[in-house]
């Protein structure tokens, strides 16, 4: 099944977390890799993501998350995509996300759980699982 | 020093060695900020290292020590990062450590405090006392230093943004406690152009943010006489992604920025230059990092002396506080974490440091467990009390390499540092994202050389094993939030009203007018005035900064 376009992601920065190094390099090195990748920058309101990530018609969220508040915010995430009829966006996270919270991540609909993965896992797993 | 003759018969010889040993064969090693490393070092690479540029420590350029003495004469200030949930609970945390022998406190504040808003603010309510402790008004900064006496402690503040309203809760509580501002003794962080391109943790523009800086060093040099007004964080530089000569080049041109900021609205440079103190990283080349402290000690004493004309040799002694690296630390077998620890400490204690915190070895999964944080905390104190490095003033002085490398890095600093000023200076370069594009470019490039196994990384690219989720990780517990509301709730009901909105308006006016805000600040948090109230006034003064995204 050839591709007809490259993925189109937004990576996002949710609440006040600053921890942007992970963002940004996971950025770049999705763009080296040829997908499309719009980055929210800092400190984003949930409702912000979800809007930026309908108007730029993306089919993947990537949130990156460094303040612990994983959980809550893909739940917010994924129930305001909802809201606006864009549940076929997927939603993946990154960050320091503890192996005991990939579980209840998937529960609540998460795609899939980076963490910390290696950049050729996630370019791999985006290539394989999203695309129209 | 060796005589020509010696240097001739030693280079005729080292050039035998490298021949017979076939060196110039063996594959290019670098230190993380790609300065070469030679496979040995001899009196000839000490060549350019007269007795005037390593001189004796407490003496111009003082690349042995600030201090005469050193760690012989008074060993370093112990501190533990800390801070979590409630005042209450971090209060009983920082009484345990005191207990177990930090000379120093260093608060951690949530997110929402960083920022400027209240925990009964509806949009950070998952953030509440999750990375540090909520603090909304005056009340909080009692409870955080309730039977902790002000007088005996030092403590150190990360804070940035809104460094003048907690620099004044920490004088409102030293009135309470009977301890007057002159005797306080600390540091705020204070570094906020830091923030723009490396941690993140901004709320106004640069420009209204570095007026606010300059209205607490003046604050600082007129009322406060022991405390530090600024620690140029050169750690979360490093952190987001630069390397060891980037983290020193860039927080130096920070450290300038300030500097001619505080000259031009009058400062006399000697009022305020001996308080300047750093906040640096130390990552796992044990040597470069060493040479990275005493580069930066011998270069900032050159720099303040030369450059800026300072004239009081108190203004030329580089201060610096440093911290393991908590992004050297893994996940991946977290106990690990302890070891780099230790070799990163004794970096820090080598380069000849004035206070110290170690990282928790859970640093990689969540914020620390008391029992990490102590562990934390006896890894400086063996090192202090039991290894004897102590004992002797820069024991690496004088070794070929670390001269050398000392040399190369102070070199390539001042490369760096002329590269920002050749392109209109650190406000500009921030602005228009120009340093957050280096910094980017060495991340990438520190993952890549992970993910392909240039940069070998135990538990993570070699010597992996199956692991089980790691247990007796912190918790954070919702309800705690729910208690600071509910305080915040009666603080708001308890405290005059009239009296509150009067020093808000004060405030207002002072940010409007362009005065010094720390008094009008200092009556709004004496009036029980929160946080989020005071930066709402201070945001519809100032605006707020939106960061630059064409980075890729």
């Amino acid at each position: 099944m050839a591709r007809q376009a490259p993925v189109r992601i937004l990576i996002a920065k949710p609440g006040l977390d600053g921890h942007d190094r992970g963002a940004k390099v996971v950025a770049k090195a999705l763009m080296e890799a040829g997908l499309e990748v719009i980055y929210s920058g800092l400190h984003q309101s949930i409702d912000q993501i979800a809007h930026t990530a309908v108007q730029e018609d993306v089919e993947v969220v990537g949130l990156s998350v460094l303040s612990n508040a994983h959980v809550s915010y893909s739940a917010k995430l994924l129930k305001k995509l909802r809201e606006l009829g864009a549940e076929d966006i997927k939603v993946v996270v990154g960050g320091n996300v503890p192996n005991s919270d990939e579980a209840v991540l998937k529960e609540l609909g998460v795609a899939e759980v980076f963490g910390s993965a290696p950049l050729e896992r996630v370019i791999t797993w985006l290539n394989e699982n999203c695309g129209k | 020093m060796c005589c020509k003759d010696e240097n001739k018969q030693l280079e005729a010889r080292y050039q035998a060695w490298e021949e017979a040993n076939k060196v110039s064969r063996l594959p290019r090693v670098t230190t993380s900020a790609g300065i070469e490393i030679k496979p040995l070092y001899t009196a000839l690479d000490a060549a350019g290292n007269c007795a005037e540029q390593v001189g004796l420590p407490g003496e111009y350029p003082f690349t042995r020590g600030v201090h005469p003495l050193m760690h012989r004469s008074k060993v370093w200030t112990m501190r533990q990062y800390s801070g979590y949930s409630t005042a209450k609970e971090s209060n009983e945390r920082n009484k345990f450590f005191f207990q177990q022998g930090v000379t120093g406190l260093s608060v951690a504040f949530d997110l929402p405090t960083q920022m400027g808003y209240d925990s009964d603010n509806p949009d950070v309510e998952d953030e509440v006392g999750r990375v540090g402790v909520a603090v909304d008004t005056l009340a909080d900064m009692e409870l955080l230093f309730d039977g902790l006496p002000l007088d005996r402690i030092s403590t150190s503040f990360t804070i940035n943004a809104i460094t003048p309203i907690i620099l004044a809760m920490y004088v409102a509580v030293g009135e309470k406690q009977g301890v007057a501002p002159e005797k306080l003794t600390g540091t705020v962080q204070n570094d906020i152009l830091k923030e723009y391109f490396a941690r993140g943790a901004y709320i106004f523009p640069l420009r209204p943010s570095m007026k606010m800086v300059g209205d607490t060093f003046e604050f600082c040099s007129q009322k406060m006489p022991k405390f530090v007004p600024l620690s140029v964080c050169g750690y979360h530089i490093r952190e987001s992604g630069a390397d060891a000569v980037q983290e020193i080049a860039y927080a130096f041109c920070n450290a300038a920025a300030y500097i001619e900021n505080a000259v031009q609205r009058g400062l006399d440079i000697d009022s305020f230059a001996p308080r300047i103190s750093f906040n640096l990283a130390a990552h796992m080349d044990l040597f470069e990092e060493v040479a990275k402290f005493r580069a930066a000690r011998r270069l900032w004493a050159k720099l303040l002396k030369e450059r800026f004309g300072a004239k009081d040799p108190r203004s030329w002694k580089f201060l610096y506080f440093a911290g393991t690296g908590g992004s050297t630390y893994t996940a991946q077998q977290p106990d690990n974490n302890i070891i780099r620890g230790t070799l990163e400490t004794l970096a820090i204690v080598l380069g000849g440091c004035q206070a110290l915190t170690v990282n928790t070895k859970d640093e990689g999964h969540a914020i620390p467990t008391a029992e990490a944080g102590l562990t934390a905390l006896r890894t400086q104190q063996i090192i202090a009390l039991e290894s004897g490095v102590a004992n002797t003033v820069d024991p690496l002085g004088g070794s070929w390499y670390v001269e050398s490398m000392t040399g190369a890095m102070e070199r390539e600093m001042v490369k760096v540092m002329e590269d920002i000023e050749s392109k209109g200076g650190m406000i500009k370069c921030i602005e228009n994202g120009y340093v957050q594009r280096n910094i980017l470019k060495n991340a990438l490039q520190i993952q890549r050389d992970i993910e392909t196994g240039k940069k070998p990384l135990i538990g993570v690219n070699t010597l992996t094993m199956e692991e089980a989720p790691p247990v007796n990780l912190h918790q954070w517990n919702s309800e705690h939030g729910r208690e600071q509301q509910m305080r915040l709730q009666q603080v708001k009901e308890n405290r005059d009203e009239a009296r509150v909105q009067k020093a808000l308006s004060g405030l207002k006016e002072a940010a409007v007018s362009q005065e010094n805000i720390m008094e009008a600040t200092l009556a709004a948090v004496k009036a029980y005035a929160t946080v989020g109230e005071m930066t709402a006034v201070l945001k519809e003064v100032y605006g707020t900064f939106r960061e630059p995204l064409d980075l890729f």
